[in-house]
């Protein structure tokens, strides 16, 4: 429904999710082991709240669907309809009559079942078998499919009336080019229109295997109370293995303009390019400068330049999606449509003089201390804290990743950053995307 | 039942350990000043709601009180333009803030050592801002992007807006947060100055703190800070009653869009605005009995069983100002009309009207009202939040401490008796977005049905 909060700016940096820091303060306590088919399980005890999550995430994201675009979510989105001997009315009634949330749906890299539940025994057992049989035994009933598939396509046409996703995807598709990173998650009307019941069989039988999980777990339990837990929810699971790594993204060599026309008030502009892995060499310097470029919210300098000295837009930003292989790097805006041209210049104009100068170190230090001041605010609740959990064993970083995040970022130096963006940022081989009306489509645009 | 009572036997324990009290005070120039501590992780949120929004605006003055939120960031006697944000940003902090219909609200959210930062702050921008013009016009560019970019370019936004300003008559809940777009066009810096002179004042305010420190502590950062400033005499604002309607209204929306969109509202009562006080809460159950998750009746008879919606909800805001609607809204399926989804939605609401909903479904919902309330413990951002908006719609914090109980008394009689009170048809509005062509060209012949979807 309807919310009736304005929020004064969108939180740009919201999007780089994961990064989390400082030099002086440890993050929570991460014990991890194996299950016995072979997941990997990372577990926080939390226990002043009668409360559990689980994340369950397996490398079955849509950059595993071939030519079938949106195999991965909808198949995701299939695993809370049924199972086993139940109908999705049963696993609906017997997740909530017991107050228990369960969403599953997948990104480009991930698939993720998400789960909240309160602790009491009962309770848990009750939800655990049900997430266990979900995930093992899911139904795929033909019936359900054929629901699920059908609002998707509406969902993917009411896509179609909002500027922002069009350009979204659209600009995704000119970074990636044939890379299964440039599809979106949510596939096409085409692609949905064509998938069967035994495509997402299939590839629920290829992914969702032991060896292809980790359970991230935070929670009122005890050790062995979460070994349990994890060995319940994997036991129905083959063991199976990881797929092959994805190809590496392709550069970008030349500068690519797609304009779209839409009926809009706005125009929206996207310009970027490939990015970085999440376990890239220069991800400190990369994700630092970006926080001083446009990750930052209301203090970035694309903010700065474009909305509190000139008024050109409500959002503004740029960010660093890091994935397996090297994720988008993105900075866009929304604006008038008879001031697009200059707004996109202004953009521009900012993202290229950060990325010949980089920082000046007034601004690295005062990232540095936005960054790693904030670092108690970022594992300050079980639901953050379980989401980093889960990116930590998906990605394989350390896990002292959280502990050591501030000290990395406080040893970035300016001349890293300048660096690092010299060699890794090009503008003038940007992919742009420009959404709106063709009349009002600057004169000297090329196509 | 059994399983409910030992859930709720559960929740008290844990509830009385981790939802400690709630202590209060009121300093001498009015601010009401509300603490709870947190001990579980070592940060500090801290809130300022001023008891005024869209619903205190009135005609060519709508907007105001969002576009004066924008210019909170915009230099104050001490503070250049921006500077307010820099350094929280350079401590660390998050922030932000937000305008609704009854009040508009600051927050910062901070290690707790920062704490008096941030009162510092916000104690300056309480009574002296600078509203310099030129800034105001800038800001007041960019909010017309933001009206443009959730409203105008938004056709299930669009239809929102202009159903709400159809359904009520003298309510100001007619009124867009955001404004009318000639409103916004017309606003001066002038309007802005008698606006927050007129409510940005120590008693028309509520501060909210939760986090890891103690009571005493904040009170008295509390009242270094923000116990110099002066009050304001402030005039309640006029009740605005709306006026009975008198017969079902409807609109059609044309908007440039793919797919059709429906909302159905029905005027309805608040807490403390006549009635059987029970009456909100029933009000709120009903909602759960429709949309209260996947197993409730919009998701099994209308997405799962008859395939009619794509999408249903049921709205009903227990914590408001003023009387607002109980709210239905979906888009139908493919191959599915307007017509027929609203008929499915009238079926629905004609069935609470005529049976009783069953034990087993008020018994989940009554679960599922106690277990979100212990989930939203896991944000310290949230509980101050909830004490903040209890405070501004005038209803009080300690209806907090209630409101579960109350909700968990509401019977099945209760719930037909207020469907069978409000949700009858003279008290309705309906809106229909009618998708018109994207490209401007073709019109289209049944822009109201499922049958143009292409294939």
């Amino acid at each position: 429904m309807r919310t009736d909060k304005i929020r004064i700016f969108s939180i740009a940096c919201a999007l780089l999710g994961f990064a989390v820091a400082s030099a002086a303060e440890a993050g929570p306590r991460i014990e991890t082991w194996e299950t016995t088919k072979g997941a990997r399980v990372l577990f926080v005890a939390a226990p002043d709240l009668p409360i559990l999550d689980v994340r369950l995430v397996f490398d079955a994201g849509s950059a595993r669907d071939g030519k079938h675009s949106g195999l991965a979510s909808l198949t995701a989105n299939m695993l809370t309809q049924g199972a086993g001997e139940w109908d999705a009315n049963t696993v609906a009634e017997r997740i909530e009559s017991v107050g228990a949330e369960f969403s599953a749906g997948a990104a480009r890299d991930m698939a993720t079942l998400s789960l909240r539940t309160l602790t009491e025994r009962s309770v848990l057992d009750k939800v655990l078998k049900t997430l266990a049989k979900s995930l093992s035994e899911p139904r795929f009933a033909e019936t359900d499919f054929e629901r699920v598939r059908e609002n998707r396509l509406v969902a993917l046409r009411q896509d179609e009336q909002d500027p922002g996703t069009v350009g979204s995807k659209a600009i995704y598709r000119r970074v990636f080019g044939t890379h299964p990173y440039a599809a979106d998650p949510a596939g096409t009307l085409e692609t949905i229109s064509t998938l069967k019941r035994e495509d997402l069989v299939e590839f629920h039988r290829r992914y969702y295997v032991a060896g292809n999980a980790v359970v991230a777990i935070v929670g009122a339990l005890s050790r062995e109370q979460a070994e349990n837990l994890a060995e319940r929810l994997t036991a129905g699971l083959d063991t199976g293995e990881p797929p092959p790594e994805l190809p590496p993204v392709p550069k970008l060599s030349d500068p690519i303009l797609e304009r779209l026309d839409f009926p809009s008030t706005q125009t929206h502009v996207f310009a970027g390019q490939p990015g970085m892995r999440r376990l890239d060499p220069d991800y400190f310097p990369l994700y630092v400068g970006n926080h001083i470029l446009g990750g930052s919210g209301l203090v970035s300098l694309l903010m700065d330049e474009v909305r509190e000295k000139r008024g050109l837009s409500y959002s503004v930003y740029s960010y660093f999606l890091p994935l397996s292989e090297r994720g988008p790097f993105l900075a866009g805006l929304q604006t008038k449509n008879d001031q697009a041209a200059a707004a996109r210049e202004v953009l521009m104009n900012t993202v290229r003089r950060f990325q010949e100068k980089g920082p000046t170190e007034d601004e690295l230090a005062a990232a540095v201390k936005h960054i790693t001041g904030g670092f108690p605010l970022r594992i300050a609740s079980n639901a953050k804290i379980v989401s980093y959990l889960a990116v930590i064993g998906f990605y394989g970083l350390p896990l002292d990743y959280l502990d050591r995040f501030g000290e990395r970022v406080s040893q970035v130096r300016a001349e890293q950053i300048r660096d690092a963006f010299n060699r890794r940022v090009h503008p003038d081989r940007f992919a742009t995307v420009i959404v709106g009306p063709r009349k009002d489509w600057a004169p000297d645009a090329g196509e | 039942m059994k399983s409910i009572l030992i859930l709720l036997g559960v929740l008290v324990t844990h509830l009385a350990v981790a939802g400690s009290q709630v202590h209060e005070k009121v300093l001498d120039n009015g601010l009401k000043v509300l603490m709870k501590p947190d001990h579980r992780a070592p940060i500090v949120t801290s809130q300022v709601w001023y008891k005024v929004g869209s619903s205190y605006e009135h005609g060519g003055l709508t907007g105001i009180s969002h576009v004066l939120e924008h210019m909170m960031f915009k230099g104050s006697e001490r503070l250049a333009p921006g500077e307010f944000s820099r350094i929280i940003a350079e401590n660390g902090g998050d922030e932000n803030a937000f305008t609704g219909r009854d009040y508009t609200a600051y927050f910062q959210t901070l290690a707790k050592d920062r704490l008096e930062i941030a009162f510092e702050l916000e104690a300056e921008r309480m009574r002296n801002l600078t509203l310099p013009k030129e800034e105001f016009l800038k800001e007041l560019e960019v909010v017309k992007e933001e009206r443009r970019l959730r409203t105008e370019d938004d056709p299930e936004s669009l239809t929102f807006e202009q159903f709400n300003a159809t359904a009520y008559e003298a309510s100001p809940y007619r009124i867009p947060i955001i404004g009318w777009a000639d409103d916004l066009e017309h606003l001066q810096v002038g309007d802005l100055r008698a606006w927050y002179r007129r409510w940005y004042a120590p008693n028309n305010a509520t501060l909210v703190v939760v986090g890891d420190l103690e009571p005493e502590t904040v009170f008295l950062l509390a009242e270094k800070h923000f116990g110099p400033l002066k009050s304001e005499q402030v005039l309640p604002p006029k009740p605005r009653g709306e006026p009975a309607q008198r017969g079902e209204k409807r609109i059609r929306v044309k908007a440039p869009a793919k797919e059709p969109y429906l909302i159905l509202g029905y005027k309805a009562t608040a807490l403390g605005h006549g009635g059987e006080p029970w009456e909100p809460y029933a009000l709120e159950m009903l909602a759960s009995v429709l949309d209260g998750g996947s197993s409730a009746r919009f998701s099994r008879e209308l997405v799962r069983g008859t395939r009619v919606a794509a999408s249903a909800s049921a709205d009903y805001g227990l914590f408001t100002r003023l009387p607002a609607m109980f709210l239905i809204d979906g888009t139908p399926a493919r191959g599915h009309t307007l017509e027929a989804l609203e008929r499915a939605f009238r079926a629905q609401v004609e069935r609470v009207r005529r049976e009783p909903v069953t034990a087993s479904e008020l018994e989940r919902i009554r679960t599922q009202v106690v277990a979100h309330r212990i989930y939203k413990q896991d944000s310290v951002f949230y509980k101050a939040m909830r004490l903040g908006l209890l405070e501004s719609v005038g209803l009080g914090w300690p209806l907090l401490e209630q409101y579960i109980e109350h909700l968990r008394r509401v019977t099945p009689e209760q719930i037909r008796a207020v469907a069978r009170k409000y949700l009858v048809e003279d008290k309705l509005t309906v809106a229909l977005l009618e998708p018109q062509p994207m490209d401007g060209k073709q019109p289209r012949s049944n822009a109201a049905g499922g049958h143009s979807h292409a294939h």
